[in-house]
């Protein structure tokens, strides 16, 4: 058929007529010999730009596929594995000892008592979201007598998790502040680059992770951001870094704080494991606090995914903490209208579930006591893990198993060896040597135990 | 940009603390140069409602949906629905690209039971955040792959529209939809104004009940409309945030979308559950782009994820657990159907009631629009300066733009409306 043909194919309305344009362009050349220069094309080519002048065919037939995220699509090669003995490490969801998802029973109380309320309606939050889990978190993070708090200085806003707060926080700075680079730690979360980049921000980076100890590159830290413009944004790991689980110490801390505001470079805090990294909220909270008892402005991105084992309903906060209430206030009203052009006002059920544990005592006490567990499996894993590798005489210094700390910890395996080990021992893992300890329990990590030993010594 | 010197010249205020070590450079904010936004012009008129004390006040401003005590409803199907999910699932984290579930069940909706497209896999669809986030993500994805396209957006539409392009920085034009002598389409305007656009233009399309106007193409019109996109190869976006709503009947609230599906056209289509689930908060929606062939579904949803990812990772559990099981279950689905219909005819029988009351006062003008309009908005044809009378003298509260929401409309309220509106009118 010829293009002419292809037409009037199109625009017939009968049904059979349509059900055989379709069938036709399925078969392609097969079918109709004369039509093979452009629907064989179209159809086996995807990749063919096609202009929006086109007569017909999809103005994107140019749109080739992404690849998987690099992340979750390890969860995705998991799944397609049919070996009884798969281990999935990658993503950093808490399983149980039995390897199951957990929805925390404080969790579970506060749902049923939101069904049970009849007076519960599901209209529109307004854009800045749930009033009192926007106030609850800021205590949460910054601590209930925090002076900024007490002075109406914090600005909050609910957001999607984590990647929400970072791209609302990053978009206003795009559109307010003075300097459009943000330094990000390497490595770090592998969505960072992308969530910053789509904000309008361009990332640069500073030195963090040092391979030869497995630990914090303190020195390479402060030679990195003490070359950064000043005005530059810091993005800071509040505690438990994504990937490595390498934390500054507390003095670490007070050294880069100082470093930050001597240059007055802003700092972007990312918390995504407040409370499941030592299992104390407040402890876990340390490196914001103190930026913020020094009276400094700061952004904060808050996530209830992990810590409340909220992942799916993409609960979030992001703070600025500002040196005035009228600036806080202003600050407020222009995060409204990045958020109303992206998805008008945040989804309701997540905020409501945490704002009903964070307002009660005896739910949040019940959270404290569930976290702390989650927390603590994790540290018994890593202990494990540890005395594992060391009973087999695994070759290599393996401390920075117990010295790491929260979901993860940076194996130091490379990528060659993270394949051996998925190849032949069916463990999941993301190729940057990243295990998820939360996957781990009592029966598989024999079997990780027995992969680590095998790809160090035999790769 | 013109912050660089306002913050250099600008000291806002000097802090009255000594301050400690490493804190000296900054003695004032960086973001003391940041103007207070203006109020949301539809969010805004509820919370000055809020604050008003009076006892008559009436509130007519955002769309979202009362009974007729003027109470916000939950429908019964949603409450049967979160019954059987709570306690039930857990929380993980969804695909990026949303609950496959919930998806399949809203493109039976858009598209047709038994649609071709469907089962030949040809639809790209992921779930997003409400109508709202259906629309940025294809405003987000036009940029990405079409740079140089342009968006045709109606005069007037849903305010942020233009928020939603103009933040993914596509570059907008506008197209004659509403008369105002009328208060009807402006339909040869509007065909003028799309033979003139170039060749393969992008326009949003209202799928039904056009908001704020409430004024829909007939279905003939359609046709007419979606021959003339053909000749011109323009690409239509549906935005349709109101089946069921509109007539009562999701099957007939979609014709416009099967008349163009019908015709050939690979559209796109942003679908929002906020009003006929009554899931406002929940920020359930779906958006949908209509492909050649299977292959170029694929590669679109999986370009559609990359722009999601980066945004918030992947959609809210919550909203789309209660779609998939609503719209899953022959009986809720029934009962869903019963109630999005009783919605529909309570706005419907006070529209009629409106106008009736409006005839009877001895009104000078004609309020024949209040019942030819369609679906949750009537676009009164009152001025600025008349809305403000009304809000001032009457407590009632509605948009400037003249736009009445009927679902703000009770038989207990009617009466004092008709009278208000005529007071300030005649």
């Amino acid at each position: 058929m010829d293009e002419a043909n292809m037409r009037v194919d199109r625009t017939s309305k009968s049904d059979s007529e349509r059900r055989l344009s379709t069938l036709v362009r399925h078969l392609g050349a097969s079918c109709s010999p004369s039509h093979t220069s452009i629907s064989t094309e179209r159809f086996e080519n995807s990749k063919i730009s096609l202009s929006p002048m086109a007569a017909f065919g999809s103005v994107f037939a140019n749109v080739v596929q992404a690849p998987e995220d690099p992340i979750l699509g390890v969860t995705v090669a998991y799944n397609k594995d049919p070996s009884p003995l798969k281990v999935n490490l990658g993503v950093g969801a808490y399983r149980t000892e039995e390897g199951k998802p957990l929805v925390l029973n404080v969790v579970k109380k506060a749902e049923q008592s939101l069904i049970n309320d009849p007076s519960r309606f599901k209209e529109y939050l307004p854009i800045t979201g749930l009033a009192e889990f926007n106030k609850l978190s800021a205590k949460l993070i910054f601590g209930a007598d925090s002076p900024a708090i007490q002075e109406n200085r914090v600005a909050t806003v609910q957001c999607l998790s984590g990647t929400g707060s970072l791209r609302v926080g990053g978009e206003f700075l795009a559109k307010h502040y003075h300097e459009r680079s943000i330094y990000i730690p390497v490595p770090t979360w592998g969505n960072h680059p992308k969530v910053f980049m789509m904000a309008g921000l361009k990332p640069m980076s500073y030195r963090y992770y040092d391979p030869s100890t497995r630990g914090l590159d303190f020195q390479g830290l402060v030679e990195d951001l003490s070359a950064a413009p000043e005005g530059s944004i810091v993005l800071l790991h509040a505690c438990a870094h994504n990937p490595t689980g390498v934390d500054p110490t507390p003095e670490q801390w007070e050294q880069i704080r100082q470093l930050l505001r001597s240059r007055s470079l802003l700092p972007f805090f990312d918390s995504a494991y407040q409370g499941f990294a030592s299992g104390s909220l407040d402890k876990d909270a340390h490196s914001v606090r103190l930026f913020v008892a020094d009276g400094g402005e700061l952004l904060m991105a808050q996530s209830y995914a992990k810590n409340m084992g909220l992942y799916g309903e993409r609960v979030g906060a992001l703070s600025i903490v500002c040196k005035s209430a009228d600036v806080a206030g202003k600050v407020e009203s222009q995060l409204k209208l990045v958020i109303r052009p992206m998805y008008s006002n945040p989804p309701l059920h997540g905020a409501s579930i945490v704002a009903t544990i964070l307002r009660s005592p005896e739910l949040y006490h019940e959270w404290t006591v569930e976290l702390k567990a989650m927390a603590d499996r994790i540290i018994s894993m890593r202990q494990e893990l540890f005395n594992a590798l060391q009973a087999k005489g695994t070759p290599g210094d393996w401390s920075h198993i117990i010295k790491q700390i929260g979901m993860f910890t940076f194996t130091g395996l490379n990528k060659e060896q993270v394949a051996f080990m998925t190849r032949e021992y069916h463990i999941y893992m993301t190729s940057d040597g990243r295990i998820s300890m939360a996957g781990l329990n009592s029966k598989n990590l024999p079997q990780l135990a027995d992969a680590i030993h095998a790809a160090v010594t035999t790769m | 940009m013109a912050f660089r010197a306002m913050i250099s010249s600008h000291a806002t205020q000097q802090s009255k603390w000594v301050p400690s070590a490493g804190v000296a450079r900054q003695m004032s904010s960086w973001f003391g140069h940041v103007e207070p936004a203006a109020k949301d012009p539809i969010l805004g008129v509820t919370e000055a409602f809020l604050a008003d004390p009076s006892p008559d006040k009436v509130n007519v401003g955002v769309g979202a949906y009362r009974d007729d005590n003027g109470k916000p409803v939950v429908l019964e199907c949603v409450r049967e629905a979160e019954r059987r999910i709570a306690g039930n699932l857990n929380m993980e984290y969804l695909p990026m690209g949303g609950s496959s579930h919930m998806i399949e069940e809203s493109l039976k909706l858009a598209y047709g039971e038994d649609s071709d497209f469907i089962k030949d896999k040809r639809i790209a669809a992921v779930q997003a955040l409400s109508g709202t986030g259906a629309c940025r993500l294809f405003a987000d994805f036009q940029k990405r792959f079409l740079p140089d396209s342009q968006i045709y957006i109606p005069v007037p539409t849903w305010a942020n529209h233009h928020n939603i392009w103009r933040d993914a920085r596509v570059p907008q034009n506008t197209f004659h939809y509403y008369h105002a002598e009328t208060k009807g389409l402006d339909f040869s305007s509007l065909m003028e104004d799309i033979k003139n656009a170039p060749n393969g233009s992008f326009f949003l399309l209202h799928a039904c009940a056009h908001n704020p106007t409430g004024v829909d193409p007939s279905e003939e019109q359609w046709r007419e409309i979606s021959h003339l996109f053909k000749s011109k190869n323009h690409f239509p976006f549906f935005d349709m945030a109101y089946q069921g709503f509109a007539s009562g009947d999701p099957e007939r609230d979609a014709k416009a979308i099967r008349i163009f599906l019908d015709d050939g056209h690979l559209i796109g289509c942003a679908q929002s559950f906020a009003k006929n689930m009554g899931l406002y908060g929940q920020r359930a929606g779906c958006l949908s782009i209509l492909c050649d062939n299977e292959m170029e579904a694929v590669a679109v949803k999986s370009q559609l994820q990359q722009l999601g990812r980066p945004m918030y990772s992947n959609p809210p559990v919550h909203g789309a657990l209660i779609v998939s099981t609503i719209l899953g279950d022959p009986e809720l689905k029934k009962l869903w159907l019963q109630e999005v219909k009783g919605m529909a005819d309570r706005i419907i029988g006070m529209r009629t009631t409106l106008r009736e009351n409006l005839e009877k006062l001895g009104s000078p003008l004609s309020w024949e629009h209040i019942t030819n309009q369609i679906g949750m908005f009537c676009y009164s044809g009152m001025s600025p300066e008349q809305v403000d009378r009304l809000t001032n003298e009457y407590h009632i509260y509605m948009t400037r733009n003249g736009r009445i929401s009927m679902a703000g409309v009770t038989t207990g309220n009617v009466g004092y409306l008709a009278n208000a509106i005529h007071e300030v009118t005649k």
